[in-house]
């Protein structure tokens, strides 16, 4: 382990890259609770007036809209991160 | 051919297959057992953790819940893919930078305390451990149908086939084997939902036919569905009936317990670079997506077939055109294992199928002569495997799905106990008893954890505390309660030590498992739970989404007992500030 403490020296370059991380996953996360727990379940009965194949919006969510964003969510993570890995050279 | 010869043929077919590539890459070295050596690509790894993680539990049990309860277990599709999130944004890639084997080493380096790593290592034996117990469910109902035997027969030879199995081949083994069970189960799960998807709605899609008009009627399938369900006094199949508070912890245990499984988060270790961690997470949803986009379809047009099945134009179906149409052999079939069962209570010749819970039904029963519903028995386990006969597909489709579902019953056990066996050898034996002990040593007292696990799980799979499903949504619920706060803090704070990591794990882990003990029995022992799930101990909350509660009692008890306690050294404030960057990942190495 002794090289690897040598790299990870705390610089401030790497605190603005945890900060920026940490504000991607805040963002991510928001979304990723709105579609689930929120269009999904919770706000459901507001959506129920846009219909969708004989239901409505917050069922098609539930059973198949959600997964949809939660890949998009994690694409974009990767995205996103492995640019900002390269920005803050802190990549491989 | 008959279809037992057409079922053994393929599944004879597709073991010799898995089994064929298992011994061409045996693993050699216990780094090869444990992480392949690390040279597998994102999109491979997606694939062969989709096969890892798509258990019984996914591809045999959960279209069943979802068909005979409707949205309200929708919790399953979002829970099962939401944690996706979690591991891809909170876990992965600091895990993959951190480079150990195993998710108890990381806690044991990150809260520098080998009672932090022992800990760990209890809760990830009982986590996997419950998680075993649902694939032998699975596999019960899947080898008892494809064999023509009862369901405890079925299990046991299953379970034999299992270790068999699981025995043979290490990490590199499985991640290819995995991606030969991802195809064959993505296949034998799509072909006859594609099928019935033409039969109802003419949709080639059944994601798309979901959503789409049932071809016989003109209506939208769902609207179809909420009626047909309707007449016969059952809840509408779009509406939300029961508790909001419920459904919601419950999908957020099975979001956070996936994020905690070790048989998943070990894939992670296994890419070569922190970026493929990162995609990694992304094409193992992908994968899983195309099985749970497709679910939903299954659930609900297998709803709507039986239903019509049992009330062809509207009339109940006879005892007589049970035994004797061709269109009904599936129900004579699933009756020998014991999973599928009617009684003509009235004598009247007929076989009414209805929810006699209901008391709108009361005065219909009453003035049709009806004492009761008369498919007494209908195990949701079945659904799946018995959906092609129900749709009338051609017996290739039904042997082609039997093999599906062994795959995906295997696959995860196979991960399952790898990761309780190495668990057992190199956390337990290694890292702690006997420091010293042999490479040889170590694969053996690997495969005798994996003997031990399979034994506990398939005695206990004989009186299963649910459908396979439900068993392992308790697993979640373990999972999710122990050791994902453990890792998050880990990473995301700088605050909490061995202390109050210790006393969160045991306080999370001990709070869920009484919780579940008192509603689902004492280490599952059937008729010694106090409570049960239909009148829980807590309000709504069932014993299935306790593990979001425990989770939170996890956090708050870490951090409370931290926050008494001293701060972090020094080396581990910095190990916390390395894992957080990409910089300087190298492969990951055996530790201790």
């Amino acid at each position: 382990m002794s090289d690897t403490s040598q790299v990870t020296s705390t610089s401030e370059s790497d605190k603005t890259y945890w900060k920026a991380n940490l504000r991607i996953i805040g963002w991510s996360l928001v979304i990723w609770a709105l579609v689930s727990f929120g269009f999904g379940i919770l706000l459901r009965p507001l959506l129920a007036g846009i219909s969708v194949g004989g239901t409505d919006l917050g069922f098609w969510f539930a059973q198949q809209g959600s997964i949809l964003v939660f890949l998009v969510l994690i694409f974009n993570y990767a995205f996103v991160m492995n640019r900002l890995d390269r920005q803050h050279g802190v990549e491989e | 051919m008959d279809q037992f010869t057409i079922n053994l043929l393929f599944v004879g077919a597709s073991f010799a297959l898995y089994i064929g590539i298992a011994i061409w890459a045996r693993a050699g070295s216990t780094s090869e057992f444990y992480a392949a050596g690390q040279g597998v690509h994102p999109v491979t790894n997606g694939m062969a953790t989709a096969a890892d993680w798509m258990s019984a539990a996914s591809f045999i049990s959960m279209a069943g819940l979802i068909a005979f309860t409707g949205y309200d277990n929708s919790s399953f599709l979002m829970g099962w893919t939401g944690g996706y999130v979690l591991l891809a944004l909170l876990l992965a890639p600091y895990l993959r930078k951190f480079g150990k084997f195993t998710v108890s080493e990381f806690i044991g380096d990150r809260f520098y305390s080998p009672t932090a790593r022992m800990v760990a290592v209890i809760c990830l034996i009982v986590a996997s451990t419950t998680y075993v117990i649902g694939q032998m469910t699975g596999v019960g109902v899947a080898f008892g149908r494809f064999l023509e035997v009862s369901n405890t027969t079925g299990l046991l030879i299953g379970a034999c086939v299992v270790f068999a199995y699981a025995v043979f081949g290490g990490m590199k083994g499985v991640t290819y084997t995995q991606v030969a069970q991802y195809c064959v189960l993505i296949t034998a799960y799509t072909i006859p939902a594609v099928f019935i998807s033409l039969q109802l709605t003419g949709n080639p899609i059944p994601g798309l036919g979901l959503f789409g008009d049932h071809a016989a009627s003109g209506e939208p399938l769902l609207a179809k569905l909420d009626q047909v369900v309707r007449d016969l006094g059952f809840a509408e199949y779009t509406a939300h009936h029961t508790d909001t508070l419920n459904m919601v912890l419950f999908t957020l245990s099975l979001m956070i317990g996936t994020a905690g499984l070790p048989h998943v988060i070990m894939r992670f270790f296994t890419v070569p670079k922190v970026s493929d961690a990162r995609w990694s997470a992304g094409w193992t949803l992908v994968f899983i997506a195309l099985l749970y986009i497709t679910a939903p379809a299954v659930g609900a047009m297998a709803r709507l077939n039986i239903t019509e099945m049992m009330w062809p134009n509207g009339e109940a179906v006879s005892v007589e055109t049970i035994e004797n149409d061709a269109d009904y052999n599936w129900m004579k079939t699933w009756e020998k294992t014991g999973l599928l069962a009617w009684e003509d209570k009235n004598g009247d010749g007929l076989i009414q199928y209805y929810n006699d819970k209901n008391p709108e039904m009361a005065a219909t029963a009453e003035a049709n002569g009806w004492t009761g519903n008369e498919l007494t028995k209908f195990n949701r386990d079945i659904l799946v495997l018995a959906n092609p006969e129900i749709a009338n597909l051609p017996g290739w489709v039904i042997g082609l799905v039997a093999a599906g579902g062994l795959a995906a019953a295997l696959s995860t056990a196979a991960g399952l106990l790898l990761a309780i066996s190495s668990a057992v050898s190199h956390d337990l034996i290694k890292g702690q008893l006997n420091p010293n002990i042999s490479e040889k040593g170590e694969l053996l007292s690997a495969r005798i954890a994996m003997a031990v696990a399979i034994a506990v799980a398939t005695y206990l799979g004989l009186n299963p505390p649910g459908f396979a499903a439900q068993t392992v949504a308790l697993a979640f619920g373990l999972a999710a309660a122990s050791i994902f706060p453990a890792l998050m803090m880990g990473i995301f704070s700088t605050r909490v030590n061995n202390k109050g990591a210790v006393a969160g794990m045991l306080a999370g882990l001990l709070v869920t498992l009484l919780y579940i003990f008192l509603h689902k029995g004492w280490f599952f022992i059937p008729g010694t739970n106090s409570f049960t799930d239909a009148e829980p101990l807590l309000g709504t909350i069932k014993s299935t989404s306790f593990g979001a509660i425990g989770a939170a009692i996890n956090f708050a008890v870490a951090f409370f007992v931290s926050s008494r306690t001293e701060e972090l050294p020094e080396d581990v404030r910095e190990l916390v500030e390395s894992v957080r960057v990409p910089r300087g990942a190298g492969a990951a190495q055996s530790g201790h």
